[in-house]
């Protein structure tokens, strides 16, 4: 049977040669290898959920009245797409379920992307050979905050709607042309036509999808023509030489498992777990907002940055030049990601090392990288907890303007400090290695003599 | 005698193997060695596998039966354990039942020089790389071509004229009704209270149309002198869209608990910019960077209000040269 079908696709195509490769293509273990798997299989869950949505999702700003059988909105007037966001709630069976498993994969494909962002930069694994590769990453990062802010944009409930108010804030606050770019992207100015939404449906169901999945199969074709990079933990594990368990037999169950493992998890968070029950906040109109407000969390940063900034509009005289959001909103994501694209280089230039690298650094090892790594880190963490500070005042007592200014202190002094702090604790851990090698030896040569 | 007995058990050995060899003809050496026989491990892969199953059926049958109570919650349960009982199994599989061979292969070469060259050579031999005013002309189609393409854009909005984002539906006369269409009368505004009115037969959602609304005490009232009489038997209006991001402002900080809050003031729920309703909607706190518009009021004879005129300065989040225009009806 197998033979037959491996004959047949051979006789059809000549890739028994790949086949084969491909199937002792070798993996390196370790666990931090698994968080861009779990992004990856968080992807195809979004994408299997998604498209159960799009099968009831309306996209029409079309105002209808509630009839349905949630009693507290009845009579309300709504948009056709919460309408149908609120059916897929509550008359769809098993539609809350998708929609919430939806939700979770979002933010668990962008958390684990992002914690495979810091495991790739703390151990150097973008060096060459593979900085195409690690651009290819980043990028897909920076068009899901996009695709995630769309996804729950779409929902058009009260939350979604004060969400793309902000973001049309940001819009319009770039310098020169942001209100021209807002203009061509709301078809006017806010709450826009109605077009506006037939664009971010097409957007989130098609353009970015395909995008993403597209920048999947070139980051992934990337990593096996270059092979995995590995961690020297034996002598066995060189330059040259790299040491793993083969796709088959040995890794295939393992990923299985792991896909398994994502998918079971994503359908008990949106079985049991709820996330963004729309149908609470209501309807969103231009005039109404809520208090205690949250995105969801892969945007805390940018609300965060958002209240930090202090209330300035640069200006010449009368003349506006910059608003006050494009600092938090604009700038900030910004400078992190042209950081971020620019680091290989940066390292390559100011670091002095051009070499060739399949090897990782431990973050001990490069006590440079990890010091501006987490300075960096520190600098994006201080306006996402600010982000949630109206909820700190609220659960914890500490009064919201104190807090404020905390941050602002906090987001000048603490990122160079845990620089500073990281270079240290490197420079010890080092320290302390060459110490235990030292008395090693010692004790051998004590033992030969 | 002893070599003797090795010499037999060597042959009989090469004999085993050879028989072994002809039970399976055209069978090759093994690449990967043979796991150990693992029964119990067996067992526990087959028992979870058929847990999965159990489960995936539960799903089907919670799905079908839609009356139950907490029916997401029993969907996700049994959909989640099915998968994560199969995770279970794949786990077992690899760790128990299977060999992991830990392997070792060499990694891609640095680069290709020769490939790298006779690339190189192709090109040189082309003839392409000699004509330069074939290839300027070449990127002057490409460019105006690529121009040409995505100039049909523009058709998306109206990006280059800007009078949309000034215009609201304010002018003098124009009466403030509520979220229903009534006419909001003087005497329905208290103090203490925030309302939300809107321009009469406007779109309320236009970021021009909605106004906040409070009644201040009249000695409380400190306008400046550019919005002097915009106030009416001390109630003020203002945008009720925030200047800084575009939220609504839906918060009023009044009555006032000393001393921690000394003055009234409009708060916008999304990052807390706050804005003093006694002075022409000036800054107090937070990242907005511009005061909230202002609209003038009046009363008509009848005790309704209506609008004076257009607001002191443009509605919504600020863009580059935002307060070169007033606003227009």
């Amino acid at each position: 049977m197998i033979r037959k079908l491996v004959r047949f696709l051979d006789r059809r195509t000549g890739t028994a040669p790949l086949l084969r490769k491909t199937l002792r293509y070798l993996f390196p273990d370790h666990w931090s290898f698994l968080l861009g798997e779990v992004a990856l299989y968080s992807f195809v869950i979004l994408v299997a959920t998604g498209i159960y949505l799009t099968l009831f999702y309306e996209n029409s700003t079309a105002t209808v009245v509630y009839h349905g059988p949630y009693v507290p909105l009845q009579g309300q007037e709504m948009t056709q797409a919460y309408r149908s966001v609120l059916d897929i709630s509550t008359t769809v069976k098993a539609g809350l379920l998708i929609r919430q498993t939806h939700h979770w994969a979002a933010d668990i494909f962008i958390a684990a992307i992002v914690l495979h962002l810091i495991r790739i930069f703390f151990t150097g694994a973008y060096r060459k050979p593979r900085e195409l590769t690690y651009w290819i990453g980043l990028t897909i990062l920076l068009v899901s905050l996009l695709e995630g802010y769309l996804g729950y944009s779409l929902a058009d409930d009260l939350l979604s709607g004060m969400g793309l108010a902000i973001g049309y804030g940001v819009a319009v606050s770039i310098p020169f042309f942001g209100a021209n770019l807002a203009a061509l992207i709301w078809d006017g100015p806010f709450p826009g036509k109605h077009d506006f939404f037939s664009r971010m449906y097409v957007a989130h169901v098609f353009l970015i999808p395909a995008l993403i999945g597209a920048l999947l199969v070139l980051h992934l074709a990337l990593v096996a023509l270059r092979h995995h990079t590995q961690f020297r933990e034996t002598r066995r594990q060189t330059e040259r030489k790299v040491v793993g368990i083969p796709t088959f037999p040995g890794q295939t169950p393992r990923s299985l498992g792991l896909f398994f493992a994502v998918a079971g998890v994503l359908f008990l968070l949106g079985g049991l777990v709820q996330i963004n029950p729309i149908w609470l906040w209501g309807p969103y109109h231009t005039y109404i907002s809520t208090n205690g407000a949250q995105p969801d969390w892969y945007l805390g940063w940018l609300i965060g940055a958002l209240r930090l900034v202090p209330g300035f509009d640069l200006t010449i005289g009368h003349y506006t030049l910059v608003a006050n959001p494009f600092w938090g909103g604009a700038a900030l994501p910004s400078l992190v990601f042209i950081f971020l694209y620019l680091w290989p280089w940066l390292e390559r230039r100011f670091g002095g090392d051009s070499a060739y690298h399949n090897l990782l650094d431990r973050p001990r090892d490069a006590p440079m990288r990890t010091a501006i790594g987490m300075t960096t880190l520190t600098w994006v963490f201080l306006p996402f907890v600010a982000g949630s500070s109206d909820r700190i005042y609220v659960t914890f007592g500490l009064p919201y303007i104190p807090q404020i200014w905390a941050f602002r202190v906090l987001a000048v002094v603490a990122p160079p400090l845990a620089g500073l702090i990281a270079f240290w604790v490197c420079r010890e851990l080092q320290a302390g290695e060459r110490v235990e090698r030292r008395r090693k030896r010692a004790e051998e040569e004590a033992e030969l003599a | 005698m002893g070599r003797a007995r090795d010499a037999l058990v060597a042959g009989l050995l090469l004999l085993a193997r050879k028989r072994k060899r002809r039970l399976w003809p055209g069978q090759r050496e093994r690449i990967v060695p043979p796991a150990s026989r693992n029964p119990g491990s067996e067992l526990l892969a087959t028992l979870l596998l058929l847990a999965a199953a159990g489960c995936a059926v539960a799903f089907i049958v919670v799905y079908v039966l839609d009356r139950l109570p907490a029916h997401t919650q029993l969907l996700g349960l049994s959909l989640g354990l099915a998968c994560l009982f199969v995770a279970a199994a794949l786990i077992v599989t690899a760790k128990r039942l299977i060999v992991t061979e830990e392997l070792e292969d060499d990694y891609p070469a640095e680069e290709h020089v020769d490939e790298q060259e006779t690339v190189l050579q192709l090109v040189a031999d082309s003839g392409f790389s000699r004509r330069r005013f074939f290839k300027l002309a070449l990127g002057a189609a490409g460019g105006a071509l690529a121009l040409a393409v995505l100039t049909p854009i523009a058709s998306l909005g109206p990006a280059i004229d800007l009078a949309r984002f000034y215009a609201t539906p304010w002018r003098r006369g124009r009466r403030l009704v509520d979220e229903h269409g009534r006419p909001y009368r003087a005497s329905d505004v208290e103090e203490d209270t925030l309302y939300t009115a809107f321009a009469e037969g406007s779109d309320k959602e236009q970021l021009g149309s909605s106004l906040v609304l409070v009644r201040l005490p009249k000695d409380r009232l400190k306008l400046p002198a550019g919005n002097s009489g915009y106030a009416a038997d001390g109630i003020v209006a203002y945008s009720k869209i925030c200047t800084h991001a575009g939220c609504a402002i839906s918060l009023y900080r009044a009555p006032l608990f000393q001393p921690d809050e000394p003055t009234p003031a409009l708060v916008c729920p999304c990052h807390y910019s706050t804005f003093d309703p006694a002075s022409g909607g000036r800054v107090t706190f937070g990242p907005a960077g511009r005061k909230l518009p202002m609209l003038p009021l009046t009363i008509a004879p009848n005790g309704e209000l209506r609008a004076a005129g257009n607001f002191d300065s443009a509605v919504g989040p600020s863009w580059w040269g935002v307060r070169t225009k007033r606003p227009t009806s």
